[in-house]
């Protein structure tokens, strides 16, 4: 008799175990069969999107979810099948994943890393998914990936910026093709030192969490090497919703430039006011004041509406870009669902196709072969130009979008206009970079 | 000095909203006993009566425009206001501009109204329950009412901007001799400010000035023996809700170009709020609008750079810590008065 | 027996079955069918069921009794996890060490903030508590972030210096064990479509759970739960009488500190993470919600508001859309349109919106809970369980004259 991880039911549902009515009990060994957790029987296998659907992020998870919808029904050889097309790889063909339909479950995070926790836990031992993916926010993802590397389950992150994500809190389990802080850093202050010169001082203004640092180290060290002078940086509480006692003292400090490490709600908040206070009509030390958002993202720039024009800041993929994979992406979502995909719809979507194809290529479930397939991957036509999925800490490099709030929108939607396309070698960085340092991937854990 | 100026004037405007709240708050709780936990939902519901206005003003036609393509690479199809069909697109942007102070005049029949259901359907029948039951009621009314609007609107701050003669700021600097942009601040914060007081005095003189003031008054001090006088306490206290009501969407209305409304607004504002009401002391209008004004000050104080360094993470606690000091110091508040709440 | 009278007695026995036979009682339905969804016995779920039912039981102690209402017990739950997590992360990835020190420090938290905010009265009171909470909650998730991994929150890492169990290999994962034994070990038994399964973590808590309910029994039924149902009726007469209610009120305190300390402890053991949010005021509000909805002061009221709010949450939010067109595919098609359109704004994403509904209905039609509902049922069928009903018929009727 053996004691084990009780973790696989989807065996049941089919097969040997439901046709024995009333067999005496019969102690499960998941090892027993296939030597890893939630391994697919019959000829279905289940993912679980896990994405937030209440707080302030629903709109983001709504849109995550569309991608993930959209993703299976990709690989389960429905619609036109979006990047399926134009992905280097050709390992996926449209018949599910090495045969079986994906099926999927879906769950609330909440963007609280408890509720985020259940919610998966739940898709492992519940629904037998044998893949986690989603979410907006990095204290979620880290929780959960730290849960997928117990449970032995591969996690695919959602939109999570955090530098700790693939950093002091990486796993063998979590993968992530999100950027990072510290590649919106370096991708942006080139482009702020053309823009606004080398001789600015900025002012901080940063989210009092460990996002908000991250970014804040990230920005600052890539402005200062430009020769920025950081003149203060200033936490402001995550529950902050008025920001005019922060945003009020910016200009007695001599600052010419402010820089809002702020996301969501946050984001929309601290511009919409330091807009209403006029700082983007002052002139400083002779100079245009200016206002920057290290991390954009469309759904939540739509929030601060006409405040983001000319508003510099970087994103992880947006819908006007030109390449055939951006193309095809943008065409199967606006065809499906009538707008234009978020880059947190694109992000989901690529990690769905790019498990599966780590799947179809590996000829196995097992976590351990997924990632020893996704380890040291380079492909093509997902969106973003040559990517790597680099075997040292778990992160894709790819190219990062500068963008810039547009003066004329013709629509709701464009709302960014990119400036430039930073090219993957100036966003490197080493596996043991200062602002990574302190964690370990470990080894990769199949479960059972 | 200049920052301390900057910070007390505000302190003051943010104050303003706490104030606000708050005495739509004590407002319900004074005269009809209630803990309503869902008055944050009514101003998170009155800032969502300006997004509603304003959409209301933006209704458009499509008109497909074959010069510019859209994102999938059709014609795009541009909204048209019907406004501008009506008036010309110069009179019609001027009105669809000023969405947020007109739509004043459409918030205050709806949330009376609202207000008036609110305590007919619902509140009525939780006078004599206890405290508990009416928080418990009233913060399942607050997450249905915010459900409702997420709905409908989605969970994404939807921009609400004020009048653009609204727009920039003000330099109270140079005014008072100091170094031009040393202390700006927002016109529209300055309206907001301005706004906060009139309703704030209006409510105090309807109260203090008025016979339907008195007798509201007398029925906050004895409601039975108001009752036994043969004056129906009970319809006066509908119009107090529908008023509270009023003072919250209001409140909301106006705040909406500062921060762009979202969904869970309210209930960021409810555990703040609440927090003010106690500290001015439960049942105290006075009270509850000095509190708001002295936390709102003090968090500006706690928010400045210099205080930060000594104390880091002030700004994250002070509004507790000042609560918590003042409620040791002064049993029921600034200006609560014995008995209230107490058990 | 045990010192319980009959009464409490068989209510005591049907709780130890209910908890006992969860895996059975919680998966009704059989695997593969539609109304799989409903199961909620996988062990995360039957967890948190018996994790939250103790804070739950923790938190009616303070406040069926004594009418204390604290807005900030969940303080106390994210404080006993951090403690629980740093035991685990320095001393042993054994859960005892790690349950013992989270309830002495939630212990000696509660009697802080308990010996300042008991100074005040009620809503004055529950003000304190809140701010309390709230500050730990805001100085956890920023300052703090060096102690308790602020936004990330804390997981125990292959790397930590556990000084009881050596060093664990390179590149294992920690897990929390008791005596060798995983938490999260456990067998699953099929019977025919069923599987049920059985989950050593969850029988620790389970376990824990009955000794705290028999616990909370003898404090009901002490002369100690009387002096407090004192405070709670009249405390102005009990001072007049000579007697400082002050001791036993702040005891109730940190006896109910030390119960959301407890499930803090567990909730690590159980699933070793924690996070922030935890501590903020909707947690403490939660356990108020879950305390009043299930029947406040009576025995078994909030173990049933615990689960029914879990259930729900975890449960009704993972219902989608597509779910809804597999449960409605055998109607005709404008049919099944309709009632998707009709369902669907209700359940998944906007299961938030059903819990608000059933809030009001409970609190309007239930006013003394679930546990009424259960009366006014066992009523209306006219049977005699004398021993549960009873029991809380009595605990209903305390609370009534207490509750103005």
């Amino acid at each position: 008799m053996s004691f084990n991880n009780p973790t696989r039911r989807g065996l049941l549902k089919t097969g040997a175990a439901a046709s024995a009515a009333l067999t005496l009990p019969t102690y499960l060994r998941a090892d027993g069969h296939s030597g890893f957790t939630n391994a697919p029987q019959g000829s279905t296998v289940t993912l679980g999107f896990n994405v937030p659907q209440s707080g302030p992020y629903a709109d983001e998870g709504a849109d995550e979810l569309r991608a993930y919808e959209l993703a299976v029904e990709h690989l389960n050889g429905g619609g036109d099948g979006g990047l399926m097309n134009t992905f280097s790889s050709k390992a996926l063909k449209g018949n599910g994943i090495l045969g079986k339909k994906v099926e999927y479950v879906t769950g609330d995070t909440q963007t609280k890393s408890d509720a985020a926790r259940a919610s998966a836990k739940s898709m492992i031992e519940k629904d037998g998914a044998v893949m986690i993916t989603g979410g907006s926010s990095s204290g979620v993802a880290v929780a959960v990936q730290a849960l997928c590397q117990e449970a032995g389950v591969i996690f695919m992150a959602g939109l999570t910026h955090s530098n700790d994500t693939t950093g002091k809190d990486k796993r063998a389990n979590g993968f992530r093709h999100f950027f990072n802080s510290y590649m919106s850093g370096a991708a942006l202050a080139p482009v702020l030192a053309n823009a606004y010169g080398t001789d600015r001082k900025a002012y901080h203004l940063t989210a009092d969490y460990n996002w908000g640092y991250t970014t804040e180290e990230a920005v600052r060290s890539s402005t200062e090497a430009m020769g920025w002078e950081t003149v203060n940086a200033v936490k402001t509480p995550l529950t902050q919703t008025d920001f005019s006692a922060y945003i009020a003292p910016v200009l007695q400090s001599g600052a010419d430039t402010l820089v809002l490490n702020h996301y969501g709600g946050n984001m929309v908040n601290s511009l919409t006011n330091a807009v209403q206070f006029g700082l983007r009509d002052k002139q400083v030390n002779g100079k245009d004041f200016q206002i920057v958002v290290p991390l954009y993202s469309r759904l939540m720039a739509k929030g601060a509406g006409a405040n983001v024009k000319g508003i510099f800041g970087s994103t992880n993929w947006h819908w006007s870009l030109t390449d055939e994979g951006s193309k095809a992406f943008v065409k199967s979502f606006g065809e499906k669902y009538g707008f234009p995909p978020s880059q947190a719809a694109h992000t989901c979507y690529v990690q769905a196709l790019l498990y599966a194809d780590a799947v179809e290529r590996a000829g196995s479930f097992n976590p351990c072969a997924v990632v020893e397939a996704l380890e040291g991957f380079e492909f093509d036509g997902m969106g973003n130009g040559k990517t790597l999925y680099r075997a040292e800490d778990h992160q894709c490099f790819k190219d990062v979008l500068v963008v810039k709030g547009k003066e004329n929108p013709t629509s709701e939607f464009d709302l960014l206009e990119i400036v430039e396309i930073t090219p993957v070698e100036q966003v490197t960085y080493a596996p043991d970079h200062p602002q990574f340092a302190g964690g370990s991937l470990g080894t990769c854990n199949p479960g059972a | 000095m200049d920052a301390i100026l900057l910070q007390i004037l505000n302190g003051l405007d943010k104050g303003s909203a706490y104030a606000l709240i708050a005495l739509g708050l004590t407002l319900i709780f004074g005269t009809l006993g209630v803990v309503n936990f869902a008055h944050g939902a009514l101003f998170m519901i009155g800032a969502f009566c300006a997004v509603t206005f304003s959409k209301m003003l933006s209704f458009s036609h499509v008109v497909i425009d074959e010069t510019q393509k859209d994102f999938l690479g059709n014609p795009l199809k541009v909204d048209v206001p019907y406004l501008y069909d009506w008036f010309g697109q110069a009179t019609g942007d001027a009105i669809i501009d000023w969405a947020v102070p007109l739509s004043i005049i459409f918030t205050i029949p709806v949330m009376i109204a609202i207000g008036f259901i609110m305590e007919r359907g619902l509140i009525k029948h939780f006078y004599k329950r206890p405290h508990a039951d009416q928080i418990l009621v009233t913060f399942g009314l607050a997450i249905v009412l915010q459900e409702v609007i997420k709905y409908f609107y989605g969970a994404n701050p939807i921009p609400t901007p004020a009048p653009a003669a609204f727009a920039g700021s003000f330099d109270f600097g140079a005014l008072l001799g100091f170094d031009p942009n040393t202390i700006i601040y927002p016109y529209w914060r300055l309206v907001y400010f301005a706004f906060a007081a009139v309703i704030i005095g209006a409510v105090f003189a309807f109260l203090q000035f008025t016979t339907f003031g008195m007798v509201v008054r007398a029925g906050m001090a004895d409601r039975e023996t108001v009752g036994l006088l043969g004056i129906n306490i009970d319809k006066r206290f509908t119009i107090m809700f529908g008023i509270a009501a009023a003072v919250a969407g209001l409140a909301g209305v106006m705040y909406a170009p500062i921060n762009s409304p979202n969904y869970h607004m309210g209930m960021d504002f409810l555990v703040l709020s609440f927090v003010v009401v106690v500290v001015g002391g439960m049942g105290s209008l006075p009270g509850a609008v000095l509190a708001g004004f002295l936390l709102g000050v003090l968090e500006s104080f706690a928010s400045m750079a210099v205080v930060l360094e000594f104390i880091p993470g002030i700004n994250q606690i002070i509004i507790y810590l000042v609560a918590i000091i003042i409620l040791l110091t002064r049993p029921r508040g600034l200006m609560g008065r014995a008995g209230v709440m107490e058990d | 027996m045990f010192g319980l009278n009959k009464k409490d007695f068989g209510l005591m026995v049907i709780v130890a079955i209910l908890a006992l036979a969860a895996p059975f009682i919680l998966n009704p339905f059989p695997e593969g069918s539609a109304m799989a969804q409903f199961n909620a016995g996988y062990p995360d779920l039957m967890q948190r069921l018996v994790i939250f039912g103790i804070f739950a039981i923790g938190f009616n102690i303070l406040f069926g009794l004594t009418g204390y209402l604290s807005f900030g017990h969940a303080a106390f739950l994210g404080v006993g996890s951090y403690a629980a997590i740093w035991m685990m992360k320095l001393l042993t990835l054994n859960v005892i060490p790690a349950i013992i020190v989270s309830v002495i420090i939630a212990g000696l938290f509660s009697l802080l903030v308990g010996w300042i905010s008991l100074r005040r009265s009620g809503i004055y009171f529950s003000i304190l508590t809140l701010a309390f909470a709230q500050m730990s909650y805001a100085l956890a998730y920023s300052v703090l972030t060096p102690i308790t991994g602020g936004e990330t929150g804390l997981q125990p890492k292959y790397t930590d210096p556990r000084i009881l169990d050596g060093a664990l290999e390179e590149g294992q994962t920690p897990r929390a064990n008791l005596f060798g034994l995983d938490m999260n070990q456990g067998f699953e038994l099929s019977l025919g479509g069923w599987v049920f399964t059985f989950n050593a973590g969850y029988y620790l808590a389970a376990v824990v759970m009955l000794i705290a309910f028999y616990l909370s029994i003898r404090i009901f039924r002490s002369p100690f739960g009387m002096m407090l149902r004192a405070v709670k009726s009249n405390q102005q007469r009990l001072n007049y009488t000579g007697l400082n209610s002050k001791p036993y009120t702040l005891a109730a305190f940190v006896i109910s500190g030390m119960y959301a300390g407890l499930a803090g402890g567990l909730l690590v053991a159980m699933d070793t993470q924690v996070g922030a949010e935890r501590m903020f005021w909707t947690a403490s509000g939660e356990v108020v919600l879950m305390t009043i909805l299930g029947g406040a002061g009576t025995l078994i009221g909030p173990v049933l508001g615990a689960g029914f709010i879990k259930y729900m949450e975890n449960i009704v939010s993972k219902i989608n859309k597509s779910v809804l067109e597999q449960w409605f595919a055998f109607m005709p098609d404008g049919i099944e349109d309709l009632l998707i359109t009709l369902v669907y704004p209700f359940v998944g994403k906007g299961w938030h919106l059903t819990l608000g509904l059933l809030f009001m209905l409970v609190v309007i039609f239930l006013p003394g809970g679930l546990v009424e509902g259960g009366q006014r049922i066992g009523r209306v069928f006219r049977r005699r369980d004398a021993n549960a009903d009873s029991v809380e018929s009595d605990a209903a009727e305390q609370r009534k004259p207490a509750a103005e």
